[in-house]
């Protein structure tokens, strides 16, 4: 398996989590869309909706981001919304 | 008591009580450059993925967006003042505000007319009272800026940048601000806004990398229009937070100042007072003795 993803979830603020993950999924204005290991780079709206965040155990995160974007580069991966919130 | 004991005693006093408010200040300033600090800090990491991301837009992409090109004459241009609400915090808005002065000036100097934006009382106030006219402004909380704040800011700029200068609208903003240094130092700082200069955390691409290939969703353009003002705000935010660090810092230090003055005037007047005090009793000793003198040989 390709290295995990590094997830930041950022809000105007503060930054609301971050940390290693294997599926990142998130709503942008298109649709929701999932984003796996090995990605390619990516720029995308956010529509408003939860960020879901597979960590590697299996365990999930969720997270409220509204009015943002959604940028992937290389694994890394960035929830970037002026409001977000862990739910 | 003579006159003049009281006198000084008096000024004594009026230092004392002085001293009690601009170190009470002096505190309070020290206790919340931490939390501004703190603040600056926390937004640092929006601040920095949306640069990284405008950047990769800018980079790898080439749309025309209103945004990012440079217009082929600049009639109009806007210059957004952040200020403090209070005073007593040293040079900190007249700094920035004489900063601003030579901005205009420089602009003027290229046939540019100069808008202004207001933030904060003092800057306000400073128009106000030489009756020259502003655009638009904000008071209040300067120094805890909400987001809020910033967005309002950001879209008021916006759309004065997206009219034609004809109307009344700009074709370039530029932000000056105090920009937080250290505890000692802020610096005036003048950035220009729009059209975009990415300026910080580009990273050039070296010879022989390959650049990797964005994917925008739905498509560039809309992905442009929805970034920058997302951009534009971040660094209003951050121009706000940085203000706010500075304008408590600059307060500690004018207030630390004005304690450590109104201490040496206590020492100096207490000084002068117990001389005054001297020379009263030594004054009272000589009446007092003469008049034993005088009764004396009276008698004799």
């Amino acid at each position: 398996m390709a290295a995990p993803l590094n997830v930041s979830v950022v809000s105007a603020d503060h930054e609301v989590w971050s940390g290693e993950a294997t599926q990142v999924i998130a709503r942008t204005t298109e649709g929701e869309i999932g984003i796996l290991a090995g990605h390619e780079p990516m720029l995308a709206i956010l529509g408003a909706g939860e960020v879901r965040v597979t960590l590697p155990g299996g365990d999930k995160v969720h997270a409220h981001a509204a009015d943002g974007f959604l940028s992937v580069d290389n694994n890394l991966v960035m929830v970037v919304a002026s409001k977000a919130e862990l739910v | 008591m003579g006159a003049q004991l009281r006198v000084y005693r008096q000024k004594i006093k009026s230092a004392q009580t002085t001293k009690k408010i601009t170190r009470a200040m002096e505190l309070i300033s020290a206790s919340r450059i931490q939390k501004a600090q703190a603040r600056v800090a926390a937004s640092t990491p929006y601040s920095r993925a949306i640069t990284r991301a405008v950047s990769a837009v800018a980079t790898y992409s080439n749309v025309d967006h209103v945004l990012t090109t440079e217009p082929e004459t600049i009639e109009r241009a806007a210059i957004v003042i952040f200020s403090s609400d209070r005073g007593l915090a040293g040079a900190f808005s007249s700094q920035v505000l004489r900063e601003a002065e030579e901005l205009a000036e420089l602009l003027r100097g290229q046939g540019k007319e100069v808008a202004y934006f207001l933030v904060g009382r003092k800057a306000t106030a400073y128009f106000n009272f030489r009756k020259r006219a502003s655009e638009k402004t904000w008071t209040g909380g300067t120094d805890q800026p909400q987001f809020e704040s910033a967005r309002e800011i950001g879209e008021v700029l916006l759309e004065s940048f997206l009219r034609d200068a004809g109307d009344g609208g700009v074709d370039e903003i530029h932000l000056v601000y105090n920009r937080f240094v250290s505890m000692v130092t802020q610096t005036p700082q003048v950035v220009r806004l729009l059209p975009l200069e990415v300026v910080e955390g580009v990273e050039e691409p070296e010879a022989g990398d390959i650049l990797p290939l964005y994917e925008f969703e739905p498509d560039a353009a809309t992905v442009l229009d929805g970034l920058l003002p997302v951009y534009i705000e971040s660094r209003i935010f951050n121009a706000m937070l940085q203000s706010a660090a500075s304008e408590h810092a600059a307060r500690q230090k004018a207030m630390k100042s004005a304690s450590d003055n109104a201490d040496k005037l206590i020492t100096d007047y207490t000084r002068l007072a117990n001389n005054a005090r001297q020379s009263e009793i030594t004054q009272q000793i000589s009446e007092i003795v003469g008049g034993a003198d005088a009764l004396a040989s009276a008698k004799s």
